[in-house]
């Protein structure tokens, strides 16, 4: 894992809910992550050309408005197009039903509703793990 | 492709015919420092590579983040090819950041290189691999490149000495004239900005700032730097005065690069550069010292005031120069 992950969180889309994504980066701003916050309204291939220019070690996004089998595949092709392995985070509200779907279509991890800090730090030190070992 | 198995003489390569994912991977090694990050170092100082560099500061929320953005418009429309680099906090307690900059940029800066740096530790505003990512950028061709601090005071003027064009943003509610008239900031800056002009009190800003340049005219300082500050108005919602800031950058940029200041301050960087490795170094075997025994024997014996703090000062600096 390197030294200090960095990571890029971001919301796709119309999807106005950005509470759950400020306590991430907050939750993982304190377990010594450095959090590149692009907050709401972006598209994959900006994030993915964010992700490219800060070296980031993982993306997060986060999902309330049911597009997440819609927009998580795209996120993850935006990605792998421009030749980056990062790994792709999603949480928010997925039905526990979508998640082997998201997986099946390159997304590293789902992070549900509820999910404790630890869960959320664990998940995110794991994901950026296995991506650089 | 994936970056992370090349070398760094790949990484240059890549990065010098505009690969992306090439710099934003050398900018990760000159920030963790250790051998790659000399090797990017030693391969990026090439005397040839030149960029303005522009700092951008100002006191947290004055609006710098949105300010670069609208230059970064500005810059775009003109075809020109800048990099940002934009600094925040690291967590003195976990280390970690917020690296809050971009999300007030990219809307209106598509195209732009733009980089989040923490200070990760360094004092002052700025992060310690700031004068060589601006090496590495200039060498793989951007310019102008502005480096955006993080929210600053009164003395935390670093940036002036990283920077050829110092541009201090104000907003309105910052203080009043007694403040305008400490040292520090007004005083290095080269370009004085009050931003959320369409804000009440905005009036009273630049009527405090203007009347703290003419003080300076009086007592002679203006005569000593043979320049006064401009001062712009600029509402970064909209835009608004963001061109005629960009205008003044590039006059103060041909105009010290006829007076020859430029050269007076680029020397004057490697001083301050110099130092700050120096100062680094020292620190890390201070921390070493103070953590081995030895150390904390001579710790303790300040806690119980067997010993002064000076005193013990004078032991370590003897102990780290014999050990050199």
């Amino acid at each position: 894992m390197p030294e200090t992950p960095r990571i890029v969180l971001a919301k796709l889309g119309f999807d106005g809910h950005d509470r759950g994504l400020k306590v991430v980066a907050r939750i993982l701003r304190d377990a010594g992550m450095e959090i590149v916050y692009l907050g709401l309204r972006q598209s994959p291939e900006g994030v993915a050309s964010v992700a490219e220019q800060e070296d980031a070690d993982a993306v997060g996004i986060s999902m309330h408005n049911a597009s997440h089998l819609t927009l998580a595949p795209l996120m993850v092709a935006a990605l792998r197009d421009i030749g980056l392995e990062t790994p792709v985070i999603i949480g928010g509200i997925i039905p526990e039903r979508d998640v082997e779907t998201l997986l099946q279509a390159g997304v590293a991890a789902v992070l549900g509703p509820g999910a404790p800090a630890v869960e959320v730090v664990e998940t995110v030190r794991r994901a950026t793990g296995e991506a650089s070992g | 492709m994936s970056s992370i198995a090349l070398g760094v003489p790949e990484l240059v390569e890549r990065a010098r015919a505009g690969h992306r994912g090439a710099i934003a991977r050398l900018i990760t090694h000159i920030e963790r420092g250790g051998p790659e990050g000399d090797e990017v170092a030693a391969l990026t100082a090439s005397p040839a590579a030149d960029a303005h560099v522009v700092g951008i500061t100002g006191a947290p929320g004055s609006g710098k983040s949105s300010l670069t953005g609208q230059l970064l418009r500005c810059l775009a429309e003109a075809r020109r090819a800048p990099a940002v680099l934009a600094i925040d906090p690291s967590s003195p307690i976990t280390g970690g950041a917020l690296l809050g900059d971009r999300v007030r940029m990219d809307g209106v800066a598509e195209g732009a290189f733009v980089r989040s740096m923490a200070t990760r530790g360094h004092q002052g505003g700025l992060a310690f691999a700031v004068p060589a990512t601006l090496r590495l950028l200039a060498d793989v061709g951007f310019d102008p490149l502005i480096v955006e601090t993080t929210g600053v005071g009164q003395v935390e003027v670093a940036i002036a000495a990283a920077a050829d064009t110092t541009v201090l943003v104000v907003a309105p509610g910052w203080g009043d004239a007694v403040q305008a008239n400490k040292a520090g900031l007004l005083e290095v800056a080269d370009i004085l900005v009050v931003n959320k002009a369409d804000r009440p009190g905005a009036r009273d800003v630049r009527r405090d700032l203007e009347l703290m340049l003419d003080l300076g005219h009086i007592s002679g300082l203006e005569a000593r730097s043979g320049r006064r500050a401009p001062i712009f108005s600029t509402t970064s919602t909209t835009g608004e005065g963001a061109d005629q800031v960009l205008a003044a950058i590039d006059e103060h940029g041909a105009d010290i690069v006829a007076s020859g200041q430029l050269a007076e301050r680029r020397r004057r960087r490697g001083r301050v550069e110099v130092t700050g490795r120096v100062e680094r170094l020292l620190a890390a075997r201070t921390e070493d010292i103070l953590d081995s025994d030895a150390g904390q024997a001579m710790l303790e014996a300040i806690e119980g005031r067997r010993l002064s703090p000076a005193a013990a000062a004078q032991t370590v600096v003897r102990d780290i120069a014999k050990r050199m």
